[in-house]
């Protein structure tokens, strides 16, 4: 806290992101709408630079800066990664619904720059302030992009609810985070986790405060009982949005969450863990069983990834290495099956528009039998069925849950997937087993088919075999970089 | 060809993959042309595949226990690792599935006209994990293949059903996946005691008494309901009404023996102690499950869903001998199962093929068949008498073996599996009475055709087998034997001498030994 110049290095990616945005924004300001195609490809150029930049220059090496307020490490490296393929993908899928719906605005891409900036700020907080700054800074960019489709009243309406839902949590975040403040007397993790283990008895002061700043990060993770903006925004918002609001912005308030708990409050892991075991069997039950009514495919996936945070929290829930590694295994491979199913959603278009109904998939096998394919793959991947990807994740988890003596909560969560594998099963039965309804028209571009045909390709068998290796290396060396 | 022999099974799990890949990419202009290639692509790929399933057999040494044609290689960390291999227990399933699989594409050659490319496929791609289920030696991998088999069941039902086929196939997927989510968690909690998932190692590690009961109950829960014993059986009826012919021949002939086989390889071995504390309850379910199934198939209207009901008292009788524990009944479980999977699967076959002609199921709709189909009446005659267990047919040693096991174990299971033989004698030939005899007065069965010749060429092999079994079972039996006689050794002989539990072969002192073992509980 010297008036030296801190270290710089370690945020070089989020100071090349949030430079490029502020120079897109002037340069798209100058340049109006129609330069809405070449600000997205600026947008998804400056991610990869900042990729780049992390992963040769900053590497996965524990390094501090501003004071303490930010660290990076390989923790933050693996997800920030997810982060960047996750938004990228976002934007890439987006041109072409964007401009049949007459929302291609030039503040598109630099909106998902400033929200992808702030997750990264989420990602390598190391302290209580700097972590809401890096919320913040991602919520108030997401409320703006729910509302993107200002002449819809569902776009506006969406966007409304979130950011009226989102303040309140904030509220309740901050008002955690002062509490620990008055009690711990610091807002810095490593400090805080010191504090707190000279206190041999955490204060009831500090467990309230702990608990108010997880329903917080409950409410951003979409958890169970903080959950009931996710299906509202979900179809609301244009789905080129939803699409990235699945994917991005969950392995950020993910990695958050868990960066809070194990190198904040490792000494509590006791009282904590109590909470998460409640918000995962919550999620996992919500998730599954109201899915079962949903007819709108938006909405189905909102409550399939609500089921889908309570099974990665099973990983938190653990409270050991393993777990986080589990859960490191399953964002990756729950962001492949979410891009691949959302880009699925992106090509369902008749004459009359976009259509988002469960029936309108009918007998798309024979119409459309790649597509239907690819959709049965990320539907028996979501489910967690053995030679698909998702399965992995579903193994990690649960074998970490039961390595830590949670028996219960692992088997209440394979039965829950059971329940899962019905509404998943339901899709598939519309495509394969139903009549075939109209085909859709193509002109979903490029891009899209792309993404579906790698996405589906990454949850096939072939790569259950292959890539599994690689992604538990990665995960378990992220996770070991965590102080436990 | 040594490099193939020590890949055999390997090969034997990738030539209907390399099959499914040619299905693939078969193209021609005449849609005619292309199915009529795609089938004979599929044929040649699945006799291939059972031509290398008679080189196992010709190679395996049944004189020993140890697991043969093993590969291993490490796949991921030091713990989980492709680790396949055969032994008595499981060789002759792979060979069961390999024999089944170019008869039901012969059996599907004509009835199946939609979707024909996709159709084999998910045939070609259900044998390799059929064969991947038989021959894992490593639990992870045995879990994957024992459940990546609901997809292509769960879409050759719902596809090529009959008309209530969504119903089934989601009892069928839902039903199978809610068994063996629980042997996950077990499979969880093996893992890390022992740190291994390689099922060899696992069988020598002793798990606590206490922890046993509870893994068993979590296996249990995943193989009673594949198997399927009485109450979670039901999901098989509808499944095999609404299945293809081939699907149900498959599902009878193969995808019900995963349950005992699973028996025989998990619960048995690996939690010894717990078999035996349980015995008495699959017993129960298991004498339910031969009567009160016996008694609904002879009020069914519906000809292969009494078939099915059929199969459920007949897995009464494999449940029962696995858990007599004594060299006669295991032998004869794992005989029944072989001598079913080829006689039920033969009769889903025969009811396939008046389905074809007539579009029904209906018994009352038939009758007289004996008299314009003499081929297909004699065949179907055979099959009911291989069914019904009669001596000199598959079905007789099986169900000897088995009832001899059971008696030296307690008379009074045996007394109520035999009366399973009698009342499957009252169904099958009351069946017979209805299809094959009595008047031919309906005008739309006096015009069927008898078999033609590719339906006979299904059936030769199929009656040379059943006879071949029921004639010279020690074809069978010896490659057996070695394997269940070290199983029963290794963990089961121990405990004789030291307790009330008996459960050893033939004694004098064994009726009272085993009533002592029933009231400690």
């Amino acid at each position: 806290m010297t008036g030296e110049m801190p270290i710089l290095l370690p945020v070089m990616p989020e100071l090349i992101m949030g430079i490029g945005a502020m120079l897109l924004l002037m340069l798209g300001v100058f340049q109006g709408d129609k330069s809405y195609g070449q600000m997205a490809n600026l947008s998804i150029l400056l991610m990869v630079v900042a990729a780049f930049v992390m992963i040769t220059q900053v590497g996965g090496d524990r390094q501090l800066t501003f004071g303490g307020m930010f660290v990076t490490d390989a923790f933050a490296v693996f997800t920030k990664t997810l982060v960047f393929i996750g938004s990228g993908i976002a934007i890439l899928m987006s041109a072409s619904y964007m401009r049949q719906m007459g929302i291609s605005k030039f503040e598109y891409p630099i909106l998902i720059l400033l929200a992808t900036l702030g997750m990264m700020v989420m990602i390598s907080a190391n302290n209580l302030m700097s972590l809401y700054v890096g919320l913040e800074l991602q919520s108030l960019s997401l409320y703006v992009l729910a509302a993107l489709n200002r002449d819809r009243s569902r776009s506006t309406e969406a966007g409304l609810k979130y950011f009226v839902l989102g303040a309140l949590s904030s509220g309740m975040l901050l008002y955690g985070v002062s509490l620990i403040y008055g009690f711990a007397g610091t807002t810095d993790f490593d400090t805080l986790a010191t504090t707190l283990k000279a206190m041999h008895e955490p204060q009831v002061g500090i467990i309230i405060g702990m608990v108010f700043l997880m329903a917080g990060l409950a409410f951003k993770v979409s958890a169970v009982p903080f959950h009931m903006w996710t299906p509202d925004v979900y179809e609301g918002s244009p789905t080129p949005v939803t699409a990235f609001f699945a994917a991005a912005p969950k392995v950020a308030a993910l990695a958050l969450f868990v960066r809070v708990m194990t190198t904040g409050f490792p000494s509590m892991s006791g009282e904590w863990q109590q909470v998460v075991v409640f918000i995962s069997i919550a999620s996992m039950l919500v998730g599954s069983f109201v899915a079962l009514v949903q007819t709108n495919i938006k909405r189905l996936m909102a409550y399939s990834s609500i089921g889908h945070i309570g099974y990665a929290l099973v990983g938190l829930a653990a409270a050991t290495p393993a777990g986080v590694e589990a859960l490191l295994i399953y964002i990756a491979i729950y962001l492949t099956m979410t891009l691949g199913s959302f880009g699925a959603i992106l090509t369902l278009r008749r004459s009359e528009g976009m259509v988002e109904e469960i029936s309108d998939l009918s007998g798309l096998s024979q119409t459309n039998l790649p597509l239907a394919i690819a959709v049965a793959i990320f539907m028996f991947s979501l489910a967690g069925i053995p030679l698909l990807a998702g399965f992995w994740g579903k193994w990690y988890v649960f074998l970490a849950a039961v390595e830590a003596g949670l028996i219960p909560l692992a088997v209440i969560g394979v039965l829950t997937s059971v329940v899962g594998a019905f509404y998943y099963l339901r899709i598939i039965k519309v495509m394969f087993f139903d009549e075939p309804a109209p085909a859709f028209e193509s002109g979903h571009g490029r891009a899209v088919s792309s993404v579906i045909a790698i996405a589906a390709i990454v949850n096939s068998p072939v790569s259950y075999f292959l890539l599994i290796g690689p992604l538990v290396a990665a995960a378990s060396w992220a996770a070991g970089s965590l102080l436990f | 060809m040594n490099f193939l022999i020590h890949n055999l099974l390997s090969l034997m799990m990738l030539v209907p993959l390399i099959g499914a890949g040619f299905v693939l990419i078969v193209r021609h202009q005449d849609k005619e042309i292309e199915k009529r290639n795609i089938r004979w692509v599929t044929l040649l790929a699945t006799l291939f595949t059972f031509v290398l399933s008679i080189v196992l057999w010709g190679l395996f040494d049944g004189s020993t226990a140890d697991f043969q044609f093993v590969e291993k290689y490490e796949w991921i960390g030091n713990s989980i690792s492709y680790h396949v291999g055969v032994d008595g227990i499981s060789m002759l399933f792979v060979v069961l599935t390999a024999f089944l699989m170019p008869i039901v594409v012969l059996a599907s050659w004509e009835s199946v006209e939609t979707r024909v490319k996709e159709y084999m496929i998910a045939f070609l791609l259900l044998e390799t994990l059929m064969i991947g289920v038989f021959s894992a030696l490593d639990i992870f991998l045995f879990y994957v293949f024992f459940e990546g088999g609901l997809i292509p069941m769960y879409l050759i039902i719902g596809v090529w059903g009959g008309l209530n086929r969504i119903y089934a196939s989601f009892k069928f997927f839902l039903y199978t996946l809610l068994g063996s989510v629980l042997m996950l968690v077990a499979v969880f909690y093996m893992f890390i005691e022992t740190g291994t998932t390689d099922i060899p190692m696992l069988m020598n590690h002793h798990f606590d008494a206490d922890v046993q009961n509870l893994l068993w109950l979590a296996f249990f829960a995943s193989f009673a309901v594949k198997m399927p014993m009485w109450p979670v059986h039901t999901w098989l009826p509808d499944a095999h009404v609404q299945a293809p012919t081939a699907g149900s021949v498959i599902l009878a002939g193969v995808l019900l023996k995963m349950g005992g086989y699973g028996f025989l390889r998990f619960s048995l071995p690996m939690f010894p102690e717990a078999t035996m504390h349980f015995a008495w309850l699959v017993f129960a379910l298991s004498i339910i499950a031969i009567v009160y199934t016996s008694l609904v198939a002879l009020v069914q209207n519906d000809i292969k869903k009494l078939i099915a009901y059929s199969s459920v008292a007949h897995m009464g009788f494999v449940t029962i001998g696995i858990f007599v524990l004594n060299a006669n009944g295991i032998e004869g479980a794992i005989f029944t199962m072989l001598s079913h999977g080829i006689v039920s699967g033969a009769l889903f076959l025969c009811v396939g093929v008046i389905y074809d002609r007539l579009h029904t199921r209906e018994i009352s709709r038939y009758g007289g068949l004996s008299i314009n189909m003499k081929i297909y009446a004699t065949i179907f005659v055979i099959f009911s008498m291989a069914s019904v267990g009669l001596p000199g047919m598959s079905g007789f040693v099986g169900e000897f073996l088995v009832l001899n096991g059971a008696y030296t174990y307690d008379s009074w299971i045996a007394f109520f599996a035999t009366t399973g033989v009698v009342l499957g004698a009252a169904y099958m030939l009351y069946l017979v009475r209805r299809l094959v005899f009595g008047e031919l007065d309906k005008d739309d069965v006096k015009a069927m055709p008898d078999l033609n010749l590719r339906e006979k060429i299904i059936f030769v092999p199929l009656v040379a087998v059943v006879f071949w079994m029921g004639i010279y079972p020690n074809s069978f039996l010896d490659p057996i034997h070695a394997s269940v006689q070290n199983l029963i050794d290794t963990k089961f002989s121990a405990f004789e001498n030291q307790t009330v539990v008996n459960v050893g072969p033939v004694e004098e002192t064994e009726a009272p030994a085993a009533e002592a073992h029933h009231d400690a509980h």
